[in-house]
């Protein structure tokens, strides 16, 4: 926040610190996909610049927004994308392939993207009008599991297992933090634990390979392993300081695929280096530690949930991707927010974003009044 | 805890707590995150920039430039010239007819080269490079390169042919190059440097034998690509290691001379230094012209070649036998004075010698004749006589001594070493063979023929040239043809008195009343000493020409060994003229002007351009017309 006298007040309450991060991250992408396209502002560059202000206008937007009103459009908002969601499933079992998007003439429209957000507006809202007895009672985790279950199916038989994941984690995070028992964590994980290798073992071949391939591509080299290994090769090779911009000969000879995308972080530590990609990885660090605030600070059991679950949001949005980059996570398919090419993930982070800004300028409004 | 009501403030315990668990987590993966960052991009950078420049940088071999091979003087027998070279790729080829027919309108190809690409893309394997053309005009290269992307599987490419500045002069000596077939290429490992387009190794000759000093390291070509293959740009390339200068004891002039001198006949002419064993000049006429194999020969040009009765594809120096007839005299001289027979006692010579029931001739009246006359006037009765004394198994081991029957140690891919016959060769031969109806004793009659280089007697012209350098020089030379010696060899262990009378003998064949009295050099201060000899092709009796005339192919072989200077020897040798008639006649006279040319150039050069009148042009016009004519024939063949 800065204060000064020549600022007019509604421009100086904005979060300035938070905005400068986000626009410094973003421009840091648009280098990498200036450099990804080989040193030109065409294709990617100029296009993702603009989409990224256009979410900024609309993230400051609704920072806004009164936590009422948020709370108000929660279930509308979160019924409507279930039924897109139906509807995208419909079309794609016509059209006999995979479909996530809904045309809407100039733009298309991916539900999916918008349950990541409302699914910890809704597990938040669920939770805050839930009688604090009932969290660790039945009641308190059927309607949750529901809540999350229905989406998560939805997106995964598109199929799209990446986003499918980022909707689950951030709704167990909501329901980890409004206090669900923890054996109800600790339970499935120690199980899938168990039952994985039996139920491995009782696999056929093919499908064994599948799953070989899909844990470690790197089986796989001319396959599915390509794209790991070659991204493993980019940040590899980078070393400390980089090849230098504009030098990443994985990137601009084409060896890394989807550097523009996915896979732009690799392209990114290619050219940057370690100090290039520990600043980025920092960076992100600091957008969900200034989230991670907000929901500490939340006044309102909503404030404190919602926040946490758009933080978690953002937060596994980075870091599956980062983790798929590096050869820590197999390839799910989901980009890097503001760095990697495509509205999306933009539209998806700044909203929480603008929602996050939303929950913080009433926090800071009412410590005011108060 | 189901029995403890969960409250509003337990809730915000709760939601404290677990936000602390939360941010932990968050930041521990946060820290794993940079943890993998700094493990792929500083321990183990050194492997994946490895990989990124093994990714980016793509080498495509560049053949090794071959060592150049010198004479004693440096000047170059074979050499490499820049060239360009169109070649097919079997593998990538879509439209074989439709592409080889493009090319043949482009580069203007002859029909049997068509013929020859169109046979071997047919037998070729995938991998391996067809040659359309090793030396191609610039405005052809140009013109298929710019045709490439409607040529798929065609390769323009610039490279090296190899070059030989002397021609068909060392044809048989250096041999020749050529790319590597499937044999060689299974025999050397699947050196893959050998299916490179424009690789030659050496197919004969001293290019095969010198092999692998010639090669050299291959190169290569960085350059950065994309992941499909297109080209960036070139890097600084690996450098190739050319291969070694091979230095030879030949005299590329004397080689050239020689050469040249030999005429149109079929025949072949050595000359040593009898003082270190070098060899300087090693011809073999006719020869191919090794030109015509590096830039690809043709069909017909090739079965020109292997039908021609004057065999250019056989080295005769090495490969060709012939029985030394007289020129052996000197040789059978030393052994009967190793024998005790005296070098003054005389025989009678009145045309023959009588053995048995059996008359064997002489070709003249001699009269009564010592070892010295014996062997200016290649007196037969002498040498008939005495070697009926001793017997021809005491002859033998100074026939060896003199290098006679010896297979040298020399870079050659083949030598033919004939026989110096004895008893126990005889019989071991013949007693073994019941097919062959020779008698497996040793008869007199075996003597008398071994004794005039008839018979069993057979040998190759090197050594010939080596038996006349050593008994010039009386040293154990042996013939070298790599590098340029100093070192004189051991004496040979004849007694000099025996080698003075052998010597005297062969002096006066040319210089006093002799056989090869026309030969004399025309220095009054140098002379040459020598022995003819004339090899039967048929037994005397059965042409009363006595194989002086008619059918080229059963004229005698004309032989001659000479050294030179007669006072102080220093160069020795051999020639001979496959049906020359005689020794005197026909190879004498090639020996005489091969030494002029040693002493004195302008001379021999003026008696070689009048010789060269009458053949109708120098060697190299005469080559080249023969290659017009033979590529005519083709042309009109197909």
């Amino acid at each position: 926040m800065i204060t000064s006298a020549i600022i007019p007040r509604p421009l100086a309450r904005l979060p300035w610190r938070l905005i400068f991060l986000v626009a410094g991250i973003a421009t840091y992408g648009l280098m990498v996909l200036y450099s990804a396209a080989g040193g030109s502002l065409q294709p990617w560059a100029m296009k993702q610049g603009i989409v990224f202000l256009f979410f900024l206008t609309v993230a400051v937007g609704m920072s806004y927004l009164r936590e009422a009103t948020i709370k108000a459009f929660v279930f509308p908002v979160y019924i409507v994308i279930v039924l897109l969601l139906i509807a995208v499933d419909v079309l794609g079992f016509a059209a006999k392939g995979a479909q996530r998007w809904i045309d809407l003439g100039p733009i298309s429209l991916q539900p999916s993207e918008f349950m990541k957000p409302a699914i910890a507006l809704t597990l938040a809202r669920f939770y805050e009008l839930l009688p604090a007895g009932d969290v660790r009672n039945w009641r308190g985790i059927w309607p949750a599991m529901l809540l999350l279950g229905v989406p998560a199916f939805l997106i995964l038989v598109q199929p799209d297992l990446g986003t499918c994941i980022m909707v689950v984690l951030c709704g167990l995070t909501v329901m980890f933090l409004a206090g669900l028992p923890l054996w109800l964590f600790v339970a499935p994980v120690v199980a899938i634990g168990v039952a994985a290798p039996i139920v491995y073992s009782m696999l056929h071949g093919y499908q064994r390979k599948r799953i070989d391939t899909f844990l470690d591509p790197e089986s796989d080299p001319l396959g599915s392993g390509y794209h790991i290994a070659q991204s493993k090769i980019a940040i590899g090779s980078g070393g400390i300081w980089g090849k230098g911009y504009l030098n990443g000969s994985q990137s601009h000879l084409d060896y890394l695929p989807e550097g523009h995308t996915d896979f732009a972080f690799a392209a990114l530590a290619e050219e940057w280096g370690l100090v290039g990609g520990i600043i980025l990885i920092l960076a992100f660090g600091l957008v969900v530690r200034w989230g991670m605030r907000v929901a500490a600070n939340g006044r309102t059991r909503f404030a404190q949930l919602s926040a946490a679950g758009l933080t978690a949001c953002i937060f596994f949005y980075a870091s599956i991707n980062l983790m798929m980059v590096m050869g820590l996570a197999p390839v799910v398919g989901v980009p890097l927010p503001l760095i990697s090419y495509g509205g999306s993930a933009v539209m998806t982070v700044m909203i929480c974003l603008g929602l996050l800004m939303a929950l913080e300028r009433q926090q800071r409004t009412q410590a005011r009044g108060g | 805890m189901k029995h403890v009501r969960f409250t509003n403030a337990h809730q915000s315990i709760t939601f404290s707590r677990r936000m602390m668990l939360l941010g932990g987590a968050q930041a521990a993966v946060g820290t794993l995150l940079i943890g993998r960052l700094g493990w792929l991009s500083v321990a183990q950078n050194q492997k994946y920039q490895l990989l990124s420049e093994s990714n980016r940088v793509q080498l495509i071999p560049v053949p090794p430039r071959r060592g150049w091979i010198i004479d004693r003087r440096g000047k170059p027998l074979a050499i490499n010239k820049a060239s360009f070279r169109v070649d097919i790729i079997p593998q990538q080829l879509v439209d074989a007819p439709k592409v080889v027919s493009q090319l043949a309108q482009l580069m203007q190809l002859p029909a049997d080269e068509v013929q020859r690409i169109t046979d071997e893309l047919k037998t070729s394997r995938g991998f391996q490079p067809v040659s359309v053309s090793d030396n191609v005009p610039y405005e052809q290269y140009a013109a298929v390169t710019v045709r490439l992307p409607e040529l798929p599987g065609v390769s323009a490419a610039r490279g090296f042919t190899r070059f030989y500045p002397a021609g068909s002069a060392v044809g048989q000596l250096v041999g020749y190059v050529g790319a590597a077939s499937a044999t060689e290429y299974e025999k050397e490992g699947k050196n893959p440097l050998l299916l490179v387009p424009g690789v030659k190794i050496g197919k004969e000759g001293l290019e095969k034998t010198l092999e692998p000093n010639l090669r050299g390291e291959p190169g290569g070509q960085r350059v950065e690509v994309t992941a499909r293959g297109k080209l960036i740009r070139e890097l600084d390339p690996k450098p190739d290691r050319s291969g070694n200068t091979v230095q030879l004891a030949i005299d590329a002039d004397l080689q050239e001379y020689t050469a040249r001198r030999m005429g149109e006949e079929s025949g072949s002419c050595v000359i040593l230094d009898c003082l270190t064993g070098d060899i300087l000049a090693m011809v073999s006429m006719p020869a191919y012209d090794p030109n015509s194999f590096s830039d690809g020969i043709g069909r017909t040009e090739w079965k020109t070649m292997s039908e021609d009765p004057r065999k250019p594809l056989l080295n005769k120096v090495l490969n060709a036998l012939y029985p030394p007839g007289s020129t052996l005299k000197p040789m059978a001289g030393l052994a009967l004075q190793q024998h005790g027979i005296d070098p003054k006692d005389h025989i009678f010579c009145g045309g023959g010698y009588q053995l048995g029931n059996r008359f064997f001739r002489c070709l003249g009246r001699h009269g009564s004749v010592d070892m010295h006359r014996a062997i200016a006037k290649s007196c037969n009765t002498y040498f008939y006589a005495m070697s009926n004394r001793i017997g021809y198994d005491k002859i033998a081991p100074t026939a060896r001594q003199l290098g006679l029957g010896k297979k040298f140690d020399l870079p050659v891919v083949s030598q033919n070493y004939g026989t110096i016959p004895d008893s126990e060769w005889k019989r071991r031969k013949y007693e073994q063979n019941k097919r062959l109806i020779e008698r497996p004793d040793w008869t007199n009659s075996d003597t008398l023929n071994a004794a005039i280089g008839q018979g069993f007697v057979i040998v190759n012209p090197l050594q010939l040239a080596v038996m006349s350098a050593r008994i010039a020089s009386g040293r154990n030379i042996e013939p070298l043809l790599t590098g340029v010696h100093n070192k004189q060899p051991a004496l040979i262990g004849l007694d000099p008195k025996h080698l003075e009378t052998v010597r005297s003998g062969m002096w006066e064949v040319v210089n006093g009343d002799g056989t090869a009295g026309a030969s004399r050099l025309p220095f009054p201060d140098i002379q040459m000493s020598g022995k003819t000899g004339t090899a039967q092709v048929r037994r005397l009796a059965a042409s009363a020409s006595r194989g002086q005339g008619g059918d080229w192919r059963y004229r005698d072989h004309g032989l001659f060994v000479f050294y030179a200077p007669s006072d102080k020897p220093r160069y020795a040798g051999a020639v001979v003229i496959e049906h020359g008639m005689g020794g005197a006649r026909a190879a004498a006279p090639v020996a005489k002007d091969a030494l002029t040319f040693l002493f004195d150039r302008n001379k021999a050069m003026q008696s070689l351009a009048a010789l060269e009148e009458q053949w109708g042009g120098t060697l190299a016009e005469r080559t080249a017309r023969r290659a017009a004519a033979v590529k005519a024939a083709a042309a009109g063949a197909t």
